[in-house]
């Protein structure tokens, strides 16, 4: 599904017509410059490969700057932070040529639901009540150091081991997580911001991906 | 930065036409009502839009920027009523400041135990 790369700016809440007020995420989308639309013929396989992040040219290495110039012509800087590709079909890779830019406006509307992944927050080694939520044990009547624990992991003999995947404490957050079917609130597209219904994985200036939503998967989410 | 940014986007959503009011001041607060009811000449459901007036004193404002709410209370058929309106809400159509109140504290929530001539309030000149 054809996107766009972005960053998390953070986020507010906005009135509604019924007198509500709905929480967005604002996430500025772009620029994304289009670096080369792969083929069938060549690759395999139809996709957009696209570069997201102004670098300046003395932090790029001879190899990328030579692929860079190829398609962009000699610049300052090139959208060269981040790569990424999106699987398209061909009328996106004829819609997009190598150099163009993907704007927001261009490939979503208003109303559409998008999926948004990004690296959560990272929460370092955590215990169950946290990272899986359990219910841990009584604050009181008499527990005593049985509070947070996650009680039994395991039956007896038969098995006579753990479950692979049994939910243990250990590292939480700092992994890509994808929220799907978030509504677009609104496009500003002079400024290049999107505002998306809810929230959206990671902290304030992250990078986040915001694909088209698979039209088969599921229902909007906080509609 | 990007903080900046998103005062910008809240900028965009907030209304021009909030007229200068606080608390004790009476206001009538002109909300938009949607309803569906049936029209008796074309025999079918249609949505209407309508206006209703809330009046009364305003007890408190709270919040800032877009996200700012204010109260109003009024005694309907000897039960107090209190409405809480988001101030940038497109539902709120007007906001009419009817008199203005002196008062002397920020929240007037001491309104509540009182009725009639204990729940008047000066007019500010």
């Amino acid at each position: 599904m054809i996107g766009i790369l972005g960053r998390k700016l953070g986020m507010t809440q906005i009135p509604t017509e019924d007198g509500s007020m709905t929480a967005v995420t604002v996430i500025e989308a772009g620029p994304c410059t289009v670096l080369q639309g792969k083929t069938v013929e060549k690759d395999g396989y139809t996709a957009l490969k696209v570069g997201y992040g102004e670098v300046p040219v003395r932090k790029l290495n001879r190899p990328l700057l030579g692929e860079l110039r190829k398609v962009l012509g000699e610049r300052e800087t090139y959208p060269a932070r981040v790569f990424k590709e999106f699987r398209v079909d061909e009328t996106w890779l004829e819609k997009f040529p190598p150099g163009s830019e993907i704007k927001v406006e261009e490939i979503f509307e208003e109303g559409e639901r998008v999926d948004v992944q990004g690296r959560s927050k990272g929460r370092g080694f955590q215990g169950v009540v946290k990272r899986w939520g359990f219910a841990g044990g009584p604050r009181s009547h008499g527990a005593k150091r049985w509070h947070r624990r996650p009680g039994s992991i395991g039956q007896s003999a038969d098995p006579g081991r753990i479950w692979k995947g049994k939910k243990m404490p250990g590292h939480d957050g700092n992994r890509t997580v994808t929220v799907k079917n978030l509504k677009i609130v609104k496009i500003l597209p002079e400024k290049r911001l999107i505002l998306v219904k809810g929230a959206v994985p990671g902290p304030s200036g992250s990078l986040v991906v915001i694909r088209k939503a698979n039209p088969r998967q599921g229902k909007e989410v906080n509609a | 930065m990007s903080q900046a940014k998103i005062r910008e986007v809240e900028q965009s959503f907030m209304r021009s036409d909030v007229p200068d009011f606080g608390p004790g001041d009476t206001v009538r607060v002109h909300v938009k009502i949607r309803e569906r009811r049936w029209n008796p000449k074309t025999k079918k459901m249609e949505d209407r839009e309508r206006i209703q007036v809330f009046e009364g004193v305003v007890l408190r404002r709270r919040g800032g920027g877009l996200s700012e709410t204010f109260t109003v209370r009024k005694v309907s058929q000897g039960v107090g009523v209190e409405r809480t309106f988001p101030l940038h809400a497109p539902v709120v159509e007007r906001i009419e400041v009817i008199r203005r109140g002196r008062v002397r504290r920020a929240r007037l929530y001491y309104l509540r135990g009182r009725y009639g001539r204990a729940a008047r309030i000066q007019e500010k000149r």
